[in-house]
């Protein structure tokens, strides 16, 4: 029996702090566990005795990454509480904020994250000494979905613009017409994102998950949708609760996610790529055909894709919602504070996310439950390095490191989300 | 002096994490001081934010904390222009993208300011909750002092 015992520093590239134990036997995996050692976050705690008014903001700042999907999650939870409905115009530039998140989410990920694995680079400094105008392009891409973030949040990072019944200020025609220019550039941008990583090359590497994503009939989702898998569940937010649960282990401050009686279930890019195919723009669904991407994928590996798809896919959607861009005639709209319970689901750009509120009659905070998506993605990770590993087993060991550094990066995993600097250790015995 | 010849001045920190707000602190003492030759940001420390910040721009001055074993309230610089920063000093923010890649990769691409200074505050509380620690805090006075004169010489 091979006795080695390999420590691998901080896995690079993850938002946050965590950890990665893999423990080889006889050559087999026998125990994989992702370990997240930041004290957990108290947000939940610390949002009850505040006005319901102050959560789309304190929500905020549970990630410098992916603040609107903190925000949406929020305002629609507490819009359902109190019996709001916010509809055209303002529903329509929530998604446009949403389309900036996932634009500037997901193309930092490809781009300085995810890339430098697939082409054999430590990382996007090391990439950017050859691929120089393909990462200033990354950049570029990245800024325009900074931009949707600024001029509708009021600021890019922790935007402030957001409430409970619409936004404090909405923009002008003039000025939305503005950014149209940019995103028409972004789109051909994404369109060459797409193909260029199409082109890497991809682990054999296929699954049969589970996948849960939102879903709705007219739309790709963002805001809204019913909770759907690809093994007939199908149920409204509502019932989340009572369909998954959260289960604490042991060696992690970020509590796993289940879905009862099933399995551990995948969220993210390619659960709603696989949910919802037909409902992506033409434009995206014809990039996806013209690379050879079936409406169905199984290799994790390839979610790089699927996040680029969905770029496309944003800028596209913000270009049509401007076109047909009305200022409506009231920011917000008006409803009744009263006691109430309210939950929501919408589609951060790493999955579903949860939040549920109960608020008393003075509009003040009663209790909070928050499921980010990198929790529910946990157990996944796992068992995807569980899978993965063997098949690599020969490999020296600082090339399985990178090898699952990479495949722990498909999930793009936002670490300070579920609770947060990832620590990778092989272990041999 | 003209508005593109102003220094830079960028403060990067997390408020919400004691000492790790040292850098937004410095920065705050300088935008009251309402300083005639520089310009003040704060940032989270973003990478590419960062970037953007400083392409094409010349001068330009950032305080951080950091965390080096050092003894609290030790105030470090380095002259990143010239030479590469000590990676594992610099707290890691929330974002894996920071300070340290948005340098390598800004000099990667030749979009490295001629003059970047990097000031690091040694920190000793990086938990959750407000309020500097009282080293943190005079090494904060001392180096917006300083940097009023520093500033103008650069």
């Amino acid at each position: 029996m091979k006795t080695k015992s390999i420590k691998v520093n901080y896995l690079a590239r993850v938002e946050g702090e965590g950890g990665l134990y893999i423990k080889i036997r006889n050559s087999s995996v026998v125990d994989v566990k992702l370990k997240i050692f930041e004290p957990p976050r108290f947000f939940e705690a610390f949002l009850c005795g505040r006005s319901f008014s102050e959560v789309p903001d304190i929500t905020a700042r549970i990630c410098g990454i992916c603040p609107i999907a903190y925000q949406m999650s929020a305002v629609h939870a507490i819009e359902s509480a109190f019996g709001v409905k916010v509809d055209g115009q303002l529903r329509a530039l929530r998604r446009l904020i949403y389309c900036g998140e996932w634009i500037e989410s997901h193309t930092l990920h490809v781009y300085m994250l995810h890339a430098p694995d697939f082409l054999g680079y430590q990382d996007a400094i090391q990439m950017a000494k050859d691929y120089t105008s393909v990462v200033q392009r990354g950049l570029q891409l990245k800024k325009v979905g900074n931009e949707i973030i600024s001029l509708l949040g009021g600021r890019e990072i922790h935007p402030i613009n957001v409430r409970v019944g619409g936004f404090y200020k909405v923009p002008s025609r003039s000025e939305l017409t503005a950014l149209a220019e940019r995103l028409k550039w972004a789109r051909d941008a994404a369109l060459e994102t797409v193909r260029w990583v199409a082109s890497m090359p991809f682990p054999e590497f296929e699954q049969d998950y589970l996948f849960v994503a939102l879903s709705h009939p007219e739309e790709y989702p963002f805001n809204e949708g019913r909770i759907l898998s690809n093994r007939g569940l199908d149920i409204a937010a509502d019932d989340y609760e009572s369909s998954f649960t959260e289960e604490h282990v042991e060696y992690s401050n970020a509590l796993h996610s289940i879905l009862k009686q099933q399995a551990p279930y995948f969220v993210g890019p390619l659960a709603r790529y696989n949910l919802n195919f037909d409902r992506l723009s033409p434009l995206t669904q014809d990039a996806a055909r013209d690379i050879g991407l079936a409406p169905v994928c199984r290799n994790p590996f390839k979610s790089i894709i699927i996040r680029s798809l969905e770029v496309l896919y944003a800028c596209d959607e913000a270009l049509r919602i401007i076109a047909q861009y009305e200022p409506p005639e009231s920011p917000v709209v008006d409803f009744h504070i009263h006691a109430a319970s309210g939950c929501a689901c919408t589609e951060a750009p790493r999955g579903i996310l949860y939040h549920r509120y109960r608020i008393d009659q003075a509009g003040i905070i009663r209790d909070a439950k928050i499921v980010p998506p990198t929790s529910q993605n946990q157990k996944i990770i796992e068992q995807d390095l569980s899978h993965f590993v063997p098949k690599f087993l020969t490999l020296p060991d600082k090339e399985l490191g990178w090898r699952c550094e990479q495949a722990v990066r498909n999930y793009d995993p936002c670490i300070s989300c579920a609770t947060h600097f990832l620590k990778l250790e092989i272990d041999r015995g | 002096m003209s508005h593109s010849s102003k220094v830079l001045v960028i403060g990067i920190g997390n408020a919400y994490r004691h000492d790790d707000a040292a850098g937004l602190v410095v920065a705050r003492r300088l935008r009251d001081q309402a300083l005639s030759y520089g310009e003040v940001h704060e940032q989270t420390g973003e990478g590419t934010a960062l970037m953007d910040l400083w392409k094409g721009t010349e001068r330009v001055v950032v305080v951080d904390a950091v965390q080096s074993g050092a003894v609290p309230g030790t105030i470090h610089c380095f002259h990143a222009s010239e030479t590469p920063l000590p990676a594992p000093i610099f707290r890691d923010s929330t974002h894996a993208f920071g300070l340290v890649e948005a340098v390598e990769l800004s000099r990667a691409l030749k979009q490295l300011p001629s003059n970047l200074l990097i000031y690091g505050i040694e920190g000793s509380n990086f938990q959750a909750g407000s309020g500097l620690s009282s080293a943190v805090l005079d090494a904060v006075d001392e180096l917006a002092r300083r940097l009023q004169q520093e500033i103008q010489k650069m």
